[in-house]
């Protein structure tokens, strides 16, 4: 709920018309979001959102596209879209829902369960070490833009899902959202206790409220085009960070590189495909 | 008997041509000396020449073979005719060979006719390695004894008289060769050779020129062996190409501007050449990070109001199966060939099958009603992908193409075509939708609804692939789910009412009709009348709307005592002492047909990876008749 008042501001706040406005999804609870704006929208497949929104992308520049994603649907069965998402670098916003446990088919461990987590698929506490989707997304070939924002901090969402938006290139931006259903009390630590997150400010960033300030005394002066420092903080040692990680607005976008020309007039298509007949043209002997 | 060249003096070349209606040409060599080039060269000649042919590749299964061996045979089969030829023919009445080895596997195929002439490179009688020389004068003396007709020619050694690399020159020298010793024009035969350099500029064209020429004199001065085959003069221009090439400009010609693709043989030749040509008309290739990216960044393509089509063969179709399913329950057009290779799994990525019909019918989950076409020849993969993106938008589905290795690789004339504006997908719709407009606002007769894109002012909603109800809410309501199977199902009978019935060719009425499709339809019609000439009453039909299929086939069947399918996958065969008529597998079209028109059929094919012969149909059309 957090997330769709958020992005309804947003899409007010940035005057978008909202026939050029499509909210892709794959499967999960994260997904039913397109169903939710007043907006275009694309439900398709687990794991499958983030190919779905580059076709629409290449096809259709002109449209400003927005991924919803979870845990599972982007770092499980979707992880290698994902990583070739960041590469492709297509001008979208993405928002991983990631409550770190599966929803909708009813507790599963996902892949960013912490160790221990009691689940449907792990009665005795997941095995594994959690994934780190801000790692992984930095680590990415052409990567230009990572963020994390809580769903309890409306404002510093709003700011970071916005600055995501006007990043042109593949936003990033996980989202600590809480599953109220299967695992309620997860997030609490990091919720009640405002020394554990760690706030990035700056001004080529978000700019802390005096309020947020007041609240959060865990901050860092964080330059969002410093990716080693970016690093060091997504694997969260100082707190978990909340802002914008990393930004680099120089990564050339694929829909820009491959430059699609649009739909030629007839004419032209006529005459480019006549050049070709023309190669492969066999005229008989007189 | 068959006697051996090397040993006869040089004969005069004034020895006049033995006119014949049609032979077959193969050109075997490993992997990178230039046979397939030669083939295709020595092919657009006799098309520029005024005759029918048909090209069969013979790709080797390796990237890099080692030399010399079988399995690295690669090369070209040529078929050329007075009249127009549809397929790849019988065994090869003439072979040249580069080295002795490469032929080995073409024999135990059995693709050398009796007393089949063997151009043979002589070289390896005087190799440094004795087992060299040994293994190639044991091949030469079997041939002889085998009742072929060995030429051994010198080829490398007359190729150094004129350049200094003779292992890439070579098939340039024998395209000099076949051209003097089937009569072609040798002026024609240069400028196919300037067209087919014309990128690499005279620094590349003038030394294979000479090549040419040299293999014609070579010929003229030293073979008695001449050929003529009349050409029936083309009264129009004419293309030659290979299927690959002939999709990719039907995907340029359709106006499609989105090609997702993952690499997967046969079909990436496809999508090189659309990579090369696309852009030209405003297209787009994707090289997606899989299949399943490939087909899903096309139907999000698609989606937003530009129909996209996705390239791919057996394997890649498989993975898209997930993407299909979801078009069709959204709703989306979307084009899908696959041009299918040997199965199952991996299979054998290069050679022939038809083995992908019912898993383009029925392989999704659940029940995804979506067109199935498949084209038979080089002209109708052009015209398919046209007709097939237009059945995508207009019926707002997935129609899947079905070509085949055999179609991919064999170069084959067809009328070039004329450009028709009408073939080009209409500019993406951003007009505002009136009044209360829903996405899936099914008509109750046809399942057609109103396609809606993004951009579209008061059309706004959000499609699933979760049953849904008319506006696109996800429905959990037993009704809603059923109108909605209903609707989607409806569309496909009422593309089906548009469809015409296909012909009967051959006897309209008789003993015994023969069902096929794809890219067999050439290999049957010629056994069919062979079979005719002797006094049997046969017909056959060659099915290119498979799903759904036109209506009169069943009425065309009941004017035959028998029917039977030929198909390039597999059957079981009832001579098996295991197989009755309780626990027969049935090839896929004899499955379907018997299915929907409760007829016995029989059915019969191969899966040996080869395209299907016009001789082997011929003895199964005898043995069902006597």
């Amino acid at each position: 709920m957090a997330i769709l008042t958020a992005v309804q501001r947003l899409c007010r706040d940035e005057k978008l018309p909202r026939e050029k406005i499509v909210f892709v999804s794959g499967i999960g609870c994260s997904s039913r979001f397109p169903h939710y704006m007043n907006a275009y929208g694309f439900h398709g497949l687990h794991g499958r959102a983030l190919p779905v929104a580059e076709g629409i992308k290449m096809a259709r520049p002109d449209l400003n596209v927005f991924v919803n994603t979870g845990d599972g649907d982007c770092c499980s069965i979707g992880a290698g879209h994902w990583i070739h998402a960041i590469r492709y670098n297509m001008n979208m916003t993405v928002m991983l829902h990631d409550n770190q446990v599966y929803g909708l088919t009813k507790k599963q461990a996902s892949p960013t369960s912490p160790i221990g987590l009691k689940s449907n698929t792990t009665p005795r506490g997941s095995y594994l070490d959690a994934m780190d989707p801000l790692n992984i997304t930095l680590a990415g070939a052409n990567v230009s833009f990572v963020a994390q924002a809580p769903d309890w901090i409306p404002e510093l969402l709003y700011e970071i899902i916005a600055l995501g938006f006007r990043h042109r290139g593949f936003s990033f931006i996980r989202i600590l959202q809480r599953c109220p259903e299967f695992v309620p009390t997860m997030l609490d630590p990091w919720m009640q206790d405002p020394d554990n997150l760690r706030l990035l400010d700056h001004e080529d960033g978000i700019r802390l409220s005096p309020n947020l300030a007041r609240t959060y005394r865990n901050q860092e002066a964080h330059d969002p085009a410093n990716i080693d420092r970016a690093r060091e903080l997504a694997s969260g040692n100082d707190g978990v960070p909340i802002g914008i990680l990393y930004r680099n607005e120089s990564v050339p976008c694929y829909e820009d590189v491959l430059k699609p020309d649009g739909l030629m007039p007839p004419e032209i298509v006529g005459g480019r495909l006549e050049a070709e007949f023309d190669k492969y043209t066999v005229k008989p002997a007189e | 008997m068959a006697e051996n060249e090397r040993r006869r003096p040089p004969s005069p070349s004034a020895q006049a041509a033995e006119t014949l209606a049609e032979h077959v040409v193969e050109i075997v060599s490993d992997s990178g000396e230039g046979a397939q080039k030669c083939g295709q060269s020595f092919a657009t000649i006799a098309a520029r020449m005024g005759n029918g042919i048909w090209t069969v590749e013979i790709i080797p299964a390796e990237i890099q073979p080692p030399a010399r061996s079988v399995a690295g045979a690669s090369g070209n089969r040529v078929r050329l005719g007075s009249g127009p030829i549809t397929n790849g023919g019988d065994a090869a009445d003439l072979v040249v060979a580069f080295n002795e080895q490469v032929l080995l596997g073409r024999i135990a195929a059995n693709e050398l006719g009796p007393g089949c002439i063997v151009l043979l490179e002589s070289k390896w009688e005087e190799d440094r390695d004795p087992a060299i020389v040994a293994s190639y004068k044991k091949v030469r003396d079997e041939l002889l004894e085998g009742g072929y007709r060995v030429c051994e020619i010198p080829m490398e050694a007359e190729c150094l008289n004129h350049v200094a690399d003779a292992r890439r020159g070579k098939n340039m020298f024998v395209l000099g060769l076949l051209c003097r010793i089937y009569s072609m024009e040798l002026g024609l035969a240069l400028e196919q050779v300037a067209l087919t350099f014309a990128k690499k500029g005279d620094a590349v064209i003038a030394p294979n020129q000479r090549l040419v020429e040299a293999g014609w004199e070579w010929a003229e001065a030293n073979l008695d062996i001449r050929f003529q085959i009349p050409a029936t003069p083309a009264t129009e221009t004419q293309l030659v190409m290979n299927g690959n090439t002939a999709l990719g400009l039907g995907v340029m010609a359709s106006g499609m501007q989105v090609c997702a693709m993952y690499p997967i043989t046969p079909a990436t030749s496809a999508s090189h050449y659309l990579s090369d040509v696309f852009q030209a008309v405003g297209g787009v290739v994707h090289q997606a990070e899989d299949e399943i990216a490939a087909c899903t960044f096309a139907i999000g393509a698609s989606y937003a109001g530009k129909c996209a089509v996705t390239i791919t063969s057996g394997p890649g179709y498989s993975l898209k199966q997930e993407g299909i399913g979801l078009a069709v329950m959204a709703e989306i057009p979307l084009v899908v060939i696959n041009v299918q290779r040997g199965g199952p799994s991996t299979g054998q990525p290069t050679k022939a099958e038809q083995g992908d019909l019912l898993s383009a019918c029925f392989g999704s989950h659940g029940d995804d009603p979506k067109v199935v076409l498949a084209v038979s020849d080089i002209e109708d993969c052009f015209y398919s992908v046209i007709a097939a993106r237009k059945i995508a938008e207009t019926f707002n589905t997935v129609v899947v193409l079905l070509s085949d290795a055999s179609l991919a690789t064999g170069q084959q004339p067809f009328r070039r075509p004329d450009f028709d504006t009408h073939w080009l997908a209409p500019p993406v719709d951003q007009s505002p939708i009136a009044g209360d407009a829903m996405p899936y606002d099914w008509d109750l007769q046809t399942g057609l609804a109103q396609r809606i894109v993004p951009g579209q002012p008061g059309g706004v909603h959000c499609l699933t692939g979760l049953a849904h109800d008319r506006s696109s809410h996800i429905v959990y309501d037993p009704e809603k789910n059923q109108e909605g199977m209903r609707s989607r199902s409806l569309k496909l009978a009422s593309l089906q009412k548009t469809l015409k019935t296909p012909p009967v060719v051959g006897d309209q009425e008789g003993e015994l009709l023969i069902v096929g499709w794809g890219g067999t339809k050439g290999a049957i019609q010629e056994a069919v009348e062979r079979v005719r000439a002797d006094g049997h009453r046969v017909g056959s039909m060659h099915l290119r709307f498979i799903q759904p299929m036109a209506s009169g086939i069943k009425d065309a069947m009941q004017r035959f005592g028998k029917v039977m399918t030929i198909e390039n996958n597999w059957c079981d065969s009832l001579d098996d002492e295991m197989i009755d008529e309780e626990n027969r597998r049935y090839s896929s079209l004899a499955l379907l047909l018997r299915a929907r028109c409760l007829v016995d059929i029989d059915c019969w094919g191969e899966t040996k990876g080869q395209p299907l012969r016009p001789g082997s149909i011929e003895q199964v059309i005898r043995a069902k008749l006597s």
